[in-house]
């Protein structure tokens, strides 16, 4: 390739862009969008993410199975989620360009590697022939062809260094393009290699060289005409950084343990994708924060329910499967009646289904999947920032109601990145939590009058020891007890104390659209984003539809009635079968329509749209 | 354990609950409960710092009979549940009830997890080779061909070994006592209260609903002193009714010699602070699985190491030296931005 030097680009202004890194597992491409978005961040677009990656750690090299792929959409203005259609795919594989490239708009980039286009790869993608040399594919795409890896190979020439590491810095190069081609700043990259790379002087100057030629490269071949440039986003005035639903997830358990005053146990066994959790948090020892990774799922909730016994936060981090296995120990939380917080970070199911995956399909295994009446609260985050606050939220109502609560949580915002911005340490909610210490009128069943908590009593407390168990008790005294009086009256408080909590939580309200219309679109965690960008397009439209977001699944907001009665009809859309709508209906006798793709894939914002204003026009 | 105080005086009734017990009238539960209680007032340890944690089952009924703080919680897993209360208070004297199916059935996993890792917890566990509460069926400690409920025709599953599996885990305090030996049963319980790290103690009860006599080779007048051996450290492995046989090891295999014509240097001498982990299985062994030899009963191991516990806090300790971080800190944290 003749390179000529263009130094007088242009550079246009564009309102948003989506865009998917795509190679293989080993390619590092989930690094790379991470340096992406750090980098719009930076720059104060507003942003969410989408990593996508396959299950089997390295599938094998170059085949369909083992694609990874990282997708970006980065805007001016205020963006709900990670995109529909990419403006830009970057193929570092054949495979990665066959997997991929449904989902790129017509007329949008394809940036490849074409040294990776080899015979034996084109033929692992399961191509006849390389699909660069396609006329269609040049006419209906723009097809920028780099040879990525000879270019790097170029930049470290003389460096004496071996072939494998040369090859493994290939992504800094695209990386770099990308860099130049949004005109986003490489010094996030380069502090963050000088600091991965501190130790190892000669990998980083490689790295960086690499990365500073893929910019270079941008900017003086002749592939590229135009440059874009994506303004800052009018986002309210404070502190922002990027944050992943996990790490809002631990940062909202430390903010509570640091309000409180209480003490952490996170009992865990690893599991996609709740083990980010787990990793992140162990590293704040440093705060008296203890982790313990159990021998099997079920130790791990055993050993945080034994915490809260001792008057610690116990808590406990796991997906579908591993909440399967905590279901007998969630019912003895419930009858002990203490705190504990479950986290149920939703993936692909039945069985172990789809690791890595986004699904909602734990809704009615986290309401009814325990023997008996088994009341528990259950909340859950819409947004990778929110699984912070509703973190705050269930360790709130967990110490206060002294009951074991769900926090729900899913792939999607697990690992989906947007900005946050960054809250005062003093505007915190206040939790205040009272352990009982006085002896005079002492009953372990003896219920507070409002919350109809039982008191928490710790071990090490004189004179109020006392024996829990999971057999019935009588009330008040916490006694072993079988007469059927007492059963009734001991069940109907278990759910009469949660069904209270709906007293203590915030109306639910219409997050965008009108108070009454024709339709209303009802969803529950990580859809919101999705249905926020529909119902705005719709309401653009000139159609009567709102939509509202259910935080709180288990009880509902008091005032849920009311609002779906004042529209004509409802729509929920769910990545389950319908489970809240299952709910909805029961409930409130409501003819709920719902939208239910399960394909461990978040919603599109075009199928929300499609299906309610087929809703609406009576199709 | 947690820090005695001189001043306590408590006797065997303020850790005798007021709530019926309901075993079996004539069950070996009730002497090893007696037992413990009058242990508990020696220990000095004030009354609230002690914490009785049980599954399911009929020994697991076991803290509503205490007076102390106390967990009954799901079939198998206590294990579990004393971790997260040691772990979180460290401070507390933690005592786990088990039993042959609670902790070697249903529990076997935590029951290696919990030894290995050297928990500060004392483990009882009340080996009866039978599942009472469930009303008589095979245990994993029931012996091959044993006709119970659900096995009619006999067992065909290979019994396992509750004190060789603690040893294969590394168990710190391994101990074997026999509900009908009360005075034994005090002396283990004490050794045991001291030990820093996972005792385990397998005690020989008696259902003597479902599977009455199981263990009278050891506790009948006649013959218990023939079938049994009683631990002492430091010194020769002699018994018999006339305290006339000694064990003798022939590599790893023990035998039995008259302690009268052996010449004594020949006898077995015990040694329960050996790191050694083979001897302490060859003891664990006699007796269960070769059943020509007798049992041992007493501390077949004790050994110091640090507990789970202590790395806990050591680590801890660490951590809080090395990096010192505001809530305010870590939230702002990262690469960050500031909108104006
Ligand atoms: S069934 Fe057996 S072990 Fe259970 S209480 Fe009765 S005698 Fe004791």
């Amino acid at each position: 390739m003749t390179v000529i030097h263009h130094t007088d680009k242009k550079r246009e202004t564009l309102e948003e862009a989506t865009v998917r890194f795509a190679g293989d597992s080993g390619d590092g491409m989930q690094l790379t969008g991470g340096q992406f978005t750090n980098a719009t961040a930076i720059v104060g677009n507003d942003l969410s993410t989408l990593p996508d990656y396959p299950a089997e750690i390295r599938a094998p090299a170059g085949s369909l199975a083992g694609v990874s792929g990282f997708q970006i959409h980065f805007s001016s203005k205020e963006i709900h989620t990670p995109g529909d259609a990419l403006d830009v795919l970057v193929a570092m594989n054949p495979a990665a360009l066959k997997a991929n490239l449904k989902d790129l708009k017509p007329g949008g980039m394809i940036i490849v590697n074409s040294n990776a286009f080899s015979e034996v790869n084109i033929k692992k993608a399961s191509y006849d022939k390389n699909p660069l040399d396609d006329e269609a594919l040049n006419k209906k795409y723009q097809v920028f062809s780099i040879e990525i890896s000879r270019l790097t190979q170029l930049a470290l020439e003389g460096m004496n260094l071996p072939g494998k590491i040369v090859d493994r810095s290939k992504n800094l190069f695209a990386l770099g393009v990308m860099y130049w081609l949004y005109t986003r700043p490489m010094e996030t990259t380069i502090e963050w290699l000088k600091k991965k790379f501190s130790k190892e002087p000669q990998i980083l100057e490689a790295n960086i060289k690499v990365l500073k030629a893929g910019y270079h490269f941008g900017e003086t071949t002749e592939v590229f005409i135009s440059q874009y440039e994506i303004k800052q986003a009018h986002a309210s005035p404070g502190k922002y950084k990027n944050i992943t639903g996990n790490e809002a997830t631990v940062l909202g358990i430390i903010a509570a343990s640091q309000i409180t005053g209480l003490p952490v146990l996170l009992g865990s066994y690893p599991i996609t994708p709740a083990s980010d959790i787990l990793h992140e948090l162990s590293k704040y020892k440093h705060l008296g924060i203890r982790t313990f990774q159990a021998e099997d799922e079920i130790a791990a909730i055993g050993a945080a329910l034994g915490a809260s016994f001792a008057g610690g936060l116990g808590i406990t981090t796991s997906s579908g499967p591993g909440i399967c296995l905590k279901s007998e120990f969630t019912g003895l939380a419930v009858k002990t009646e203490l705190p504990l917080i479950i986290c149920d970070i939703q993936r692909g199911g039945p069985s172990t289904g789809l690791p890595t995956k986004t699904e909602q399909g734990d809704l009615l295994q986290v309401l009814f999947g325990r023997n008996s009446e088994s009341p528990i609260p259950v909340i859950a985050a819409s947004t990778p920032s929110d699984c912070f606050d509703t973190m705050l939220e269930a360790i709130r109502i967990a110490t206060k109601y002294m009951t074991p609560v769900f926090f729900m949580s899913d792939s999607y915002l697990a690992n989906g990145a947007e900005p946050w911005k960054i809250p005062q340490v003093s505007e915190l909610p206040k939790i205040k939590v009272n352990y009982r210490k006085e002896k005079d009128g002492f009953y372990p069943y003896g219920r507070d009058e409002e919350t109809l908590a039982r008191p928490w009593a710790i071990p090490g407390t004189p004179g109020l020891e006392h024996v829990i168990t999971g057999i019935e008790t009588e009330q008040i005294t916490g006694k072993i007890c079988y007469d059927p009086t007492n059963h009734d009256a001991m069940i109907k408080f278990r759910a009469k104390k949660v069904a209270n909590i709906a007293n203590d939580i915030p109306d639910i309200k219409i997050v965008y659209g009108e108070q009454q219309g024709d339709l209303l679109i009802l969803g529950w965690g990580s859809t919101l984003g999705a249905i926020n960008a529909a119902t705005e397009q719709l309401v653009e439209k000139g159609y009567k539809v709102a939509n509202a977001h259910i935080r709180y699944l288990n009880p509902f907001p008091k005032n849920l009635g009311d609002i779906l009665k004042k529209y004509k009809k409802v729509l929920i859309p769910e990545v389950n079968l319908g489970q809240l709508r299952l709910l909805i209906r029961a409930k409130f006798l409501i003819d709920a329509q719902g939208l239910n793709i399960i394909a461990g894939q978040p919603l599109k914002v075009s199928a929300i749209y499609e299906a309610a204003e087929n809703l609406l026009k009576g199709k | 354990m947690a820090e005695t105080t001189s001043q306590i005086k408590y006797t065997k009734a303020d850790f005798e609950s007021e709530n019926d017990i309901r075993w079996c009238p004539g069950c070996g539960d009730y002497a090893i409960l007696s037992a413990l209680q009058q242990v508990m007032p020696t220990l000095g340890i004030p009354k609230e710092k002690i914490v009785f944690v049980s599954g399911i089952g009929c020994s697991s009924r076991f803290p509503h009979y205490m007076t102390c703080y106390g967990f009954h919680t799901i079939h198998g897993r206590p294990l579990t549940v004393a971790t997260g209360i040691k772990c979180t208070n460290p401070d507390l004297h933690m005592w786990v009830i088990t039993g042959d199916g609670d902790g070697l059935s249903i529990g076997g996993n935590h029951f290696i997890h919990a030894i290995r890792r050297n928990q500060d917890l004392k483990i009882i566990l009340f080996n009866n080779k039978i599942y009472g509460l469930t009303k008589g069926q095979y245990s994993p400690t029931s012996e091959l061909g044993k006709k119970t409920k659900s096995t009619p025709l006999g067992s065909i599953d290979n019994p396992i070994n509750p004190v060789s599996i603690a040893i294969a885990s590394g168990a710190t305090f391994i101990a074997r006592a026999v509900d009908k030996n009360v005075k034994h049963m005090r002396e283990i319980f004490t050794r045991a209260a001291h030990h820093k790290g996972t005792a385990f103690i397998e005690i020989y009860q008696n259902c003597l609903v479902f599977n009455d006599n199981a263990h009278e080779k050891y506790t009948e007048k006649d013959f218990k002193d023939d079938n049994s051996v009683y631990l002492e450290h430091g010194k020769p492995l002699v018994f018999g009714k006339e305290n006339d046989k000694a064990i003798k090891l022939k590599g790893f295999h023990p035998e039995i010699i008259s302690s009268k014509n052996g010449s004594i240097s020949d006898v077995f001498v015990h040694d329960e602070n050996a790191n050694d982990r083979g001897l302490a299985y060859v003891l664990g062994q006699m007796g269960v699985e070769n059943p020509e030899l007798p049992v041992a009963f007493g501390i077949l191991r004790c050994i110091n190491e640090p507990t789970y516990q202590d790395r806990l806090i050591e680590q801890e300790n660490f951590a809080k030296k090395q990096k010192k971080q505001t809530l305010e800190e870590i939230l702002n944290s990262g690469d960050t931005w500031v909108v104006k």
